[in-house]
């Protein structure tokens, strides 16, 4: 892998024509993050980081973005298995709906799932009747839209995976008298654990990131449903020092999360 | 180009003032030769009763288009401060004016109207709210706008005039969302301006806070420093200060300052 890429193959090479966009495209991509860098009030990040509603912020940041990609691995492989296995017609159907929070803007996500799971909505109308629950302004609807919003990557880099995993081992496996989920469970798990790893870590890194969906649909509260995005939004209108500080926090978890997903799990940009 | 700019601005300034000191006869807004386009930032819960202004502004001056970006005063004030287009900033709080005035980006404002706060709640009521009292049983869903801004402020200083403690579900991140959670049915009561629920129609009830207990605060509007069109600014605001603007603020509930 090292050899290759100091000795590039003949017509490899990046045609010229391509090197000025490429260069103005990174510009456009790192500049902004340049600036966060640069305005940081680097002296006062110590300071802010010891407030307790910061903390209290980022916890619950950590926790249900932690929380909305273990729901994801619950529900998501599952469906991205059905998604990649069944032969039923509709199935490309489905797989187009299930990944529609991908493209959707994620207030309207917010508005969708409190038309649906809100206290008026279709489902949690019976919530607060049956059993005096509702859903909004507490953390389960932190994670729910969390969930809502970042599962379909989870379902996407899985359904991908299992798609182009060796069908052969699976059936060798059935062959040699394994039952269906003994055969799930201890071939093609393992088959696409990198694809998994990979999935979880982007779903993490977008739960973690969802701003639109949970201020609409779980309010704003700290210590229940303000995450990390939610705090920097408000600070950012009163306190632009500490709102570009908690930025500054944010960008160096999400780029701790992809250097992980580079270092350990990637070979050589599979993502 | 700065030179050429700050000329034409100049020039426009001379045109607008002799624009006013023609017309002394109560017709503020008929000045002549107005045109282009401005954008006005102001706060959400003047969305109405703007939009109705800007409407009659242009019907009233052809070829003038105004432009409105409502939101958190907090937020505009923080946006203009960091170079936005802004023609006209009409804010829910002075604080947040001051910041713009502080900045060097405004000077002068003028305050045009007040505003006091209401209990909000959905046309069913049900938590039964009548009084500021029920809102600090633990029972009811209240939302709040965050004290980031200004209808925030006003709705905690209420709670303090009347020796409350009230714990809100969400700290909303401006009036508008806040009395969406009550126009959906999803809280059960919150603190929003009259005007807010003069505009919300059907869909929730007002219940009163008493005149002792309630805050108020003043909406100051100013042109701002970097307007490329100061003459129809300048017209913008006076017809805002003008009778035919405070009896269109009038009707959506504001009191005269």
């Amino acid at each position: 892998m090292r050899a290759r890429d100091r000795d590039p193959q003949p017509g490899s090479r990046t045609p010229w024509p391509m090197l000025l966009p490429a260069l103005i495209a990174v510009l456009f991509l790192l500049l902004p993050l340049a600036g966060l860098l640069l305005r940081a009030p680097w002296a006062d990040l110590p300071q802010l980081l010891s407030e307790p509603e910061v903390l209290q912020a980022l916890r619950l940041s950590l926790f249900a973005a932690t929380a909305a990609t273990g729901l994801s691995l619950v529900l998501g492989v599952p469906l991205a298995f059905v998604l990649a296995r069944s032969r039923r017609p509709g199935i490309s159907v489905l797989r187009a709906l299930v990944t529609l929070p991908l493209v959707l803007p994620p207030v309207v996500g917010g508005v969708a799932l409190l038309l649906a799971l809100g206290r008026r909505g279709i489902v949690g109308q019976h919530l607060e009747a049956w059993f005096g629950y509702t859903l909004p302004f507490t953390t389960t609807a932190v994670v729910i839209a969390e969930t809502f919003v970042a599962m379909p990557f989870l379902v996407v880099a899985v359904e991908g995976a299992l798609r182009t995993a060796d069908r052969g081992l699976e059936e060798a496996a059935a062959t040699l008298g394994s039952k269906p989920f003994a055969t799930f469970r201890r071939v093609t798990l393992p088959l696409i654990a990198p694809s998994l790893i990979a999935g979880s870590v982007l779903t993490w890194a977008r739960a973690l990131g969802e701003f639109g969906a949970t201020i609409t649909f779980a309010g704003n509260f700290p210590g229940t449903t303000q995450t990390m995005p939610l705090k920097v939004y408000l600070l950012i209108q009163n306190d632009p020092d500490a709102g570009i500080a908690l930025s500054l926090v944010m960008l160096l978890v999400s780029v701790a999360a992809l250097a992980l997903l580079r270092n350990r799990w990637i070979n050589g940009g599979a993502l | 180009m700065r030179r050429v700019m700050s000329g034409a601005v100049a020039v426009l300034a001379v045109a607008s003032l002799a624009a006013c000191g023609s017309s002394s006869d109560g017709e503020t807004s008929a000045a002549p030769g107005l045109s282009g386009e401005i954008t006005v930032f102001a706060a959400a819960s003047l969305t109405e009763s703007f939009t109705a202004l800007g409407q009659a502004f242009e019907s009233e001056n052809p070829g003038t288009k105004v432009t409105f970006s409502f939101g958190p005063s907090s937020g505009l004030a923080e946006q203009i401060d960091s170079g936005a287009p802004a023609d006209v900033f009409a804010s829910a709080a002075t604080k947040n004016m001051d910041q713009v005035v502080e900045a060097g980006n405004a000077s002068d404002p003028v305050t045009f109207a007040n505003n006091t706060m209401e209990i909000a709640v959905p046309a069913d009521n049900p938590a039964k709210v009548d009084s500021l009292d029920d809102l600090a049983n633990k029972d009811v869903k209240v939302v709040l706008c965050a004290e980031e801004v200004p209808c925030g402020v006003s709705a905690r200083k209420v709670f303090e005039n009347a020796g409350l403690s009230v714990t809100p579900v969400s700290n909303e991140e401006d009036v508008k969302s806040t009395l969406s959670k009550i126009t959906l049915g999803e809280a059960d009561a919150g603190l929003v301006y009259v005007t807010d629920v003069k505009a919300a129609g059907d869909d929730v009830v007002g219940v009163e806070i008493p005149a002792e207990d309630n805050a108020s605060t003043a909406y100051p509007i100013a042109t701002l420093k970097d307007t490329e069109n100061a003459a129809l600014a300048k017209a913008f605001v006076d017809y805002v200060l003008s009778d035919q603007g405070s009896a269109e603020l009038g009707t959506a509930g504001f009191s005269k300052p």
